[in-house]
């Protein structure tokens, strides 16, 4: 309910005959909570939800892609210098953090399920 | 140098306070963080004083927020992950508080600094991992045991490793580049409009175009600064979901 709801409910209480408009009024929004349900109150964040801004899905799939190599970079860094196994340490598991990487990417765009991360579901920013 | 885009970024001490060889100084960052709790806790315990049936409006600001978040919860974690409440709540408020405190000028914005970001991340993660323990035990691993044939997991358990692995660090990656790209490209952008004034009337012809530029994007790093919070407390509800339901 809206405050102009309010306001013209207080203006109409003071005329003759308001019981029969405030019973209405009443019914009207019983329908309303009846056919709303859950949703009634969650009018922020659906607009945006529903227009996905490019630049945001931009950042999100770089930083997923990118998030991937570097974590594989490290590993292959760490392996190497505990076991002395340069450089193949580096060089097997920056190829498997690039495939994470493309994984996570794949599974942000909801094209790969299941494992790990489900697809999100507003893959927008 | 006032036009210097990267100035805003800028760590400077109040003063420092020694505590067993740490360095426990107050910075402007530190400022910056206290300012957006105290604002946070502010609003909440003002929109909460006078409660009424017929909420006023900071009332229904609170309980906007509030059902916004526990609906995103309930949707992506389960009415189980409802006991997160209190946790992505607290998250998402900080970080949407502290990016918009970061648009008024010449205020510090601590979410365009990646250690912050990725502290936020690493307390999402943490949570996640107790929890995920705590509660599955050893099943917590499944996580890592995707449904393929058998030979082929001695390759995908290390990509499913580094798969979860990588998720706090794109997660503070995300909202650090943004806020910070946003932040630079207004200061270029309103750069080029004193810049170019300085060049008499041509000049003045010339910076129309940057400064509607700078306003349009002053619009465009409000909607980024929500989106952000959002996105973080969105992913965040993701994870937790893993922690409550690994294995499928």
């Amino acid at each position: 309910m809206s405050d102009e709801d309010i306001r013209n409910g207080k203006a109409d209480g003071d005329e003759s005959g308001h019981d029969a408009e405030l019973a209405e009024r009443l019914r009207h929004l019983e329908e309303k909570l009846a056919k709303g349900g859950d949703g009634v109150a969650t009018g922020f964040g659906g607009a945006e939800r529903s227009q996905p801004s490019a630049i945001g899905q931009a950042f999100r799939l770089s930083s997923e892609l990118v998030a991937g190599v570097a974590v594989g970079f490290a590993m292959g860094w760490g392996i190497d210098k505990s076991f002395d196994t340069s450089p193949w340490g580096m060089i097997v598991f920056l190829f498997l953090g690039f495939a994470a990487g493309v994984l996570n990417l794949l599974r942000a765009t909801g094209q790969a399920g299941g494992g790990a991360a489900r697809p999100d579901p507003d893959n927008e920013g | 140098m006032a036009n210097d885009p990267i100035h805003q970024f800028q760590i400077s001490k109040f003063f420092s306070l020694e505590l067993g060889g740490v360095d426990f100084g107050f910075t402007n960052s530190s400022l910056f963080m206290a300012i957006t709790v105290a604002t946070v806790a502010g609003f909440l315990i003002m929109a909460t004083s006078r409660r009424g049936l017929v909420p006023n409006r900071m009332q229904s600001i609170a309980e906007l927020s509030y059902e916004f978040i526990a609906q995103t919860l309930r949707n992506t974690a389960g009415s189980e992950g409802m006991k997160f409440f209190p946790f992505v709540f607290s998250l998402f408020a900080f970080v949407l508080v502290g990016n918009m405190l970061g648009m008024f000028p010449y205020f510090f914005t601590i979410t365009s600094h990646i250690i912050v970001t990725f502290a936020l991340a690493m307390l999402v993660i943490s949570v996640v991992i107790v929890y995920g323990f705590m509660k599955n035990g050893v099943k917590f691993l499944k996580l890592f045991v995707p449904s393929v044939p058998a030979w082929l997991l001695p390759l995908l358990i290390p990509i499913e490793i580094i798969s979860f692995v990588a998720r706090p660090l794109s997660l503070s990656i995300r909202l650090f580049a943004n806020m910070l790209a946003g932040h630079i490209t207004l200061k270029v952008f309103a750069g080029f409009v004193v810049t170019l004034s300085a060049f008499g009337a041509v000049g003045w012809a010339g910076a129309v175009l940057p400064f509607l530029l700078a306003v349009a994007l002053t619009a465009l790093e409000f909607l980024v600064a929500f989106l952000q919070a959002y996105v973080f407390a969105t992913l965040t509800c993701i994870y937790l979901h893993d922690a409550l339901h690994p294995g499928h």
